[in-house]
């Protein structure tokens, strides 16, 4: 439970005069219960191709399937992580890892309390449960988040950019963090990203993008040992997938640049794609 | 900074910075009308009015004259118009508010001939609300609940609007229904916006008792107010005034009570909720 299918999917948004084709002709299988990353430069599509999975987007052509299913919107299937922490902060941190059971679409998933009490457990949130969310660190905030979104246990995660708030070091410990929550309960994860390191860190399969229009480039099977360590970073394996990773998103950054510097037009593109490189070089 | 614990004991200096303006604007006015700056009978003293407001209220010493004891008529009579206006005009601005925020349909309906009417100054209705609704309580309750319609129906659209689109979009994501979206993230998402319309709609409920008073009734603070002033008493006047000033402070207080009963996390991450 938990497989995604998207075949030939373009998406254009009409804004105003211009049309903006964020995604071109996207072709991506995400087997059952896989961890599988996005990257890429920012404005290459990436949230858009999460949105049309999640379902807050539908597709201008093509298809995204969902355990057999076309997507026709959101649903609790389909757990949705956002890079901008979706917690209600009228609600406690308990109330709202609560929210989703306490919703008639949910009343079949069991009794809220003990999964509520798992959770805080399991997020080391316990004793913060009666604070607001505006009571809590960015991490402590993002991993509420996250045990809000497990607590309707959906086959599939889906991630945009959810430690793209934090710092370095929080960060990591999230990402170990999540890595941890996935070994002990496998779900289908696709979580999108900017950084290189997290990418290949997390992921079974890493899907490189590129932007205008966004297409996938190149799909790399990330074939390092799990469970993950820290330490991992540091082999000879992870470090030739970062470079090659990187080598293409840098590529692609490129290409970009050539052309604009040219007739010096303005896009925020080329820079971000540089962001993300160097990045990954000063890790 | 300070936290809600220190505000119950609350220390001395503190006690002082409460003090400072009203004490200086008594002694003043004390001073300016017993060294003759101005006539007694046009500003009398607060040493005169406390007297005759005393009287005002107990009816115990005719300092207040044909107004003796009358206090707590007019006062009620007021209040009551306050509130029976309050209730049904922010109760029509909050649901009309609500759906002006929640659809586009419904604003393009609803927003133009509100906008329009809002620019209307309430008291340009007293002419055609005597004439509809005669003289007497439904003309004032009419004007009041028209003042404090409109507050309370621009800051629930706003309260509507600003709710962040993430928390939305995550309620529907874990399978929230219309009905769930709305009391569950539209409704507490709009609330610190729909109290603070409630609170400028009590602010001009109280303003508009007064014209209404002056005009269509005969009991009344505002009717005391103007009565007096025909009666050359200008310290019933300005006793009328202060009782005015004070209820409505009472009342912006419940209001407030009110926004803090329900707003345990709305004052965290600004200004005025840290300092
Ligand atoms: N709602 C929208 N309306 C118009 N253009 C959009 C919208 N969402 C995204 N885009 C455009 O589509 C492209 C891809 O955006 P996005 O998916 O957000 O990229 P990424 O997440 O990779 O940074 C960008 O050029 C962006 O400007
Ligand atoms: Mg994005």
């Amino acid at each position: 439970m938990g497989s995604i299918s998207v075949s030939a999917v373009s998406k254009r948004f009409e804004t105003g005069d211009v049309d903006v084709t964020a995604l071109d002709a996207v072709d991506m299988q995400v087997r059952d219960q896989e961890f599988v990353t996005l990257v890429g430069a920012s404005g290459c599509g990436k949230s858009t191709l999460l949105n049309l999975i999640a379902g807050f987007e539908t597709p201008s052509s093509g298809q995204v399937v969902v355990d057999g299913a076309p997507v026709r919107g959101p649903g609790p299937d389909r757990g949705v992580v956002f890079q901008q922490t979706a917690l209600f902060p009228w609600l406690t941190v308990e109330q709202n890892i609560a929210f989703g059971l306490s919703l008639r679409a949910n009343r079949d998933k069991g009794e809220a309390t003990p999964i509520v009490e798992r959770l805080l457990e399991r997020t080391g949130l316990a004793a913060f449960r009666k604070r607001r969310p505006a009571e809590l660190s960015g991490g402590m905030r993002q991993r509420a988040a996250i045990a809000s979104v497990l607590a309707i246990d959906p086959s599939t995660l889906l991630m945009d950019e959810p430690f793209g708030a934090l710092d370095a070091l929080t960060r990591s410990i999230m990402q170990d963090f999540l890595l941890e929550l996935w070994e002990a309960r496998r779900k289908t994860v696709v979580l999108v990203t900017h950084d290189i390191d997290e990418a290949i860190y997390l992921a079974d399969r890493t899907i490189v993008m590129t932007a205008h229009p966004g297409r996938i480039s190149e799909v790399i099977e990330v074939d390092l040992p799990r469970p993950r360590r820290y330490e991992m970073r540091s082999t000879a394996a992870f470090i030739r997938l970062r470079d090659h990773v990187t080598q293409i998103v840098r590529a692609e950054a490129m290409k970009g640049t050539a052309p604009l510097d040219a007739t010096a037009a303005s896009s925020a593109m080329p820079d971000s794609a540089m962001t993300a490189t160097m990045n990954a070089h000063t890790k | 900074m300070r936290s809600r614990n220190d505000r119950a004991s609350t220390r001395p200096a503190e006690v002082l910075q409460y003090l400072v303006l009203p004490a200086a604007v008594l002694v003043l006015w004390q001073v300016a009308s017993d060294v003759g700056f101005v006539r007694r009978n046009i500003l009398p003293p607060p040493s005169e009015v406390v007297l005759v407001w005393y009287d005002l209220i107990t009816g115990s010493t005719d300092a207040a004259a044909r107004y003796s004891g009358s206090w707590l008529g007019h006062a009620w009579a007021s209040t009551w118009r306050v509130f029976a206006g309050f209730a049904w005009g922010a109760t029509l601005g909050i649901v009309a508010g609500l759906l002006i925020g929640l659809s586009r349909a419904v604003e393009r309906m609803l927003d133009p001939t509100l906008q329009v009417l809002r620019n209307i100054p309430v008291t340009a209705w007293v002419p055609l609300s005597l004439v509809f609704f005669g003289i007497g309580n439904a003309p004032a309750i009419f004007l009041i609940g028209l003042g404090a319609f409109f507050p309370a129906a621009i800051n629930a659209t706003h309260g509507v609007r600003q709710i962040n689109i993430t928390l939305y979009k995550a309620a529907r994501m874990m399978g929230a229904d219309e009905r769930e979206l709305l009391r569950r993230v539209i409704l507490p998402g709009a609330l610190p916006s729909i109290l603070t319309g409630l609170r400028l709609s009590m602010g001009i409920a109280w303003v508009l008792v007064v014209v209404a008073e002056i005009l269509a009734v005969r009991r009344g603070l505002g009717y005391l107010l103007n009565d007096a002033y025909l009666f050359y008493r200008n310290d019933v006047v300005i006793a009328a005034m202060l009782s005015i000033g004070l209820l409505g402070f009472v009342s912006d207080r419940l209001v407030v009570l009110v926004r803090r009963a329900l707003l345990t996390w709305n004052e965290k991450e600004t200004f005025g909720g840290e300092h």
